[in-house]
């Protein structure tokens, strides 16, 4: 059986691990590729690097830092937050990546996600997006618009609508991360996460919020449906191991892969 | 040496990466004059059937390694690397592959309900419809113990991405099978000294490490 993946995101700033609330305030916890050969260690699914400043000082993602982490890790791993062009995301899968994630870029020009698909394949291309809860309005029905710029920044996208767009220009996979949840440890928003994985075909992690186990056996039941669930401060600060999340969400009946 | 075959479809540095953290010396080359000089070969590959076919023809690739097979030298494939082996793929509006293992590869088709006349009996709610590609963590059931598995146990998680799926004609071919929304594959093939994962050894953790370097001392 397949089983649901539990995801750990490392933010990467000046070449360390940091992690905020609602992006503001971040603090540092420690070397990336360290804390990543770390929870490959114990047993995590998959992990995702976001350079979350490279796109902030215009320039690309920290590719030493993307070796290096390749040559400890042994499972998928993804990388993102300063991809500019086809040429970014080439040099990170060659650097041992196996998938890219664009945001921002992607809301300014879609086609990156279709030209990433053509020249290295869909499941390379994973969709990242923010989404807010706003007022159901025929612009923006799902009552989720797509933000950017950490959240700060609304675009008038519609975020059921995107994440449909996103599919078909050739997105192998959507993390969804609700601006509203992330850094409040009340769990995932449900609403959006159940409305994207009715609405696509592709796989949907969901991000933002988790603050206990229950939040990821939840937002990954049938009933909303994320293929995988996104996990950071709940490893990186709350002393939560990969292993004792895992057996919590196999308790509670999620398959996960021990 | 162990020589991985690069022939521009898809990313190497993960195999290389591996191959090198398990002290397997081995040279990358697209050269068929090198593959054909292998102790032992490993061929991955992630991209489509079509122009992997293509490329391999067009080096003289696809004849090395058939040769190479026929001769005895021992085989790894990868993922695009397993399916290439059988005789077709459904891929690109149907491609012939190298035929090291009879049998096609078929698309994941979850867009059809059963057909009542087939199934007639009373069906639960399916829920959402499986996602294709195949994404993820599934476990793989050994049905034989063979040297390329020693160490791990049937029923171990391994990582896939695909849509289509290597479809042998012969059971003898199946080494290992996996289970997709209702879909049973062959995830593991063997034919003689030629073996092949459907899942991404280099990518599965320590036991797709292992079976790697399972294969790298592997004596057909």
């Amino acid at each position: 059986m397949l089983a649901k993946r539990l995801i750990v995101c490392l933010d990467v700033r000046a070449g360390k691990v940091t992690k905020g609330v609602k992006f503001l305030e971040n603090r540092d916890l420690g070397d990336p590729v360290e804390m990543g050969a770390d929870y490959f260690r114990q047993g995590v699914d998959e992990l995702v690097f976001y350079d979350i400043t490279a796109s902030a000082e215009g320039r690309g993602i920290d590719l030493e830092m993307v070796r290096r982490v390749a040559r400890e890790v042994f499972i998928p791993f993804s990388v993102g937050g300063g991809i500019r062009h086809l040429q970014d995301m080439r040099d990170v899968l060659l650097a041992g990546a196996e998938k890219v994630s664009v945001n921002s870029l992607a809301v300014r020009h879609p086609e990156i996600i279709s030209d990433g698909a053509k020249a290295f394949g869909n499941q390379c291309i994973v969709l990242g997006m923010d989404a807010l809860r706003v007022a159901r309005s025929q612009a923006v029905p799902s009552g989720y618009e797509v933000v950017v710029k950490g959240g700060r920044e609304r675009t008038g996208i519609d975020a059921v609508a995107w994440a449909r767009r996103a599919e078909e220009l050739g997105a192998g996979e959507i993390c969804l991360n609700s601006i509203d949840a992330d850094g409040t440890k009340t769990g995932y928003e449900l609403e959006i996460t159940r409305q994207v994985c009715r609405a696509v075909g592709i796989p949907v992690i969901a991000s933002g919020g988790a603050g206990a186990p229950d939040h990821l056996a939840t937002v990954l039941a049938a009933d909303v449906g994320a293929d995988a669930a996104l996990v950071a401060s709940l490893v990186h600060i709350d002393g939560w191991t990969v292993g004792s999340l895992k057996a919590k969400m196999a308790e509670a009946g999620v398959p996960v892969r021990i | 040496m162990t020589v991985l075959v690069d022939y521009k479809a898809g990313n190497l540095a993960s195999v290389s990466l591996a191959l090198s953290r398990l002290g397997v010396e081995h040279a990358v080359s697209g050269d068929p004059e090198v593959v054909r000089r292998a102790e032992r070969i490993v061929f991955p590959g992630v991209g489509a059937a079509g122009s992997a076919m293509e490329t391999l023809r067009g080096s003289g690739l696809a004849e090395a390694l058939t040769e190479s097979v026929k001769k005895g030298t021992p085989l790894l494939g990868i993922c695009i690397g397993c399916q290439i082996l059988l005789d077709r793929s459904e891929e690109d509006g149907g491609v012939a592959c190298l035929g090291i293992v009879p049998g096609e590869v078929r698309r994941f088709r979850f867009d059809t309900l059963p057909d009542p006349q087939l199934d007639p009996g009373p069906r639960t709610d399916p829920g959402p419809r499986p996602k294709v590609p195949h994404m993820g963590w599934n476990t793989v059931d050994f049905l034989r113990p063979h040297p390329l598995l020693e160490g791990v146990p049937s029923g171990t998680h391994f990582y896939f991405v695909h849509s289509y799926y290597p479809a042998p004609s012969e059971a003898s071919a199946v080494l290992g099978r996996t289970d997709y929304a209702g879909t049973v594959f062959a995830a593991i093939l063997e034919a003689g000294n030629a073996v092949a994962t459907q899942f991404h050894t280099e990518k599965s953790g320590e036991p797709g490490l292992r079976i790697l370097s399972n294969f790298a001392r592997w004596r057909p």
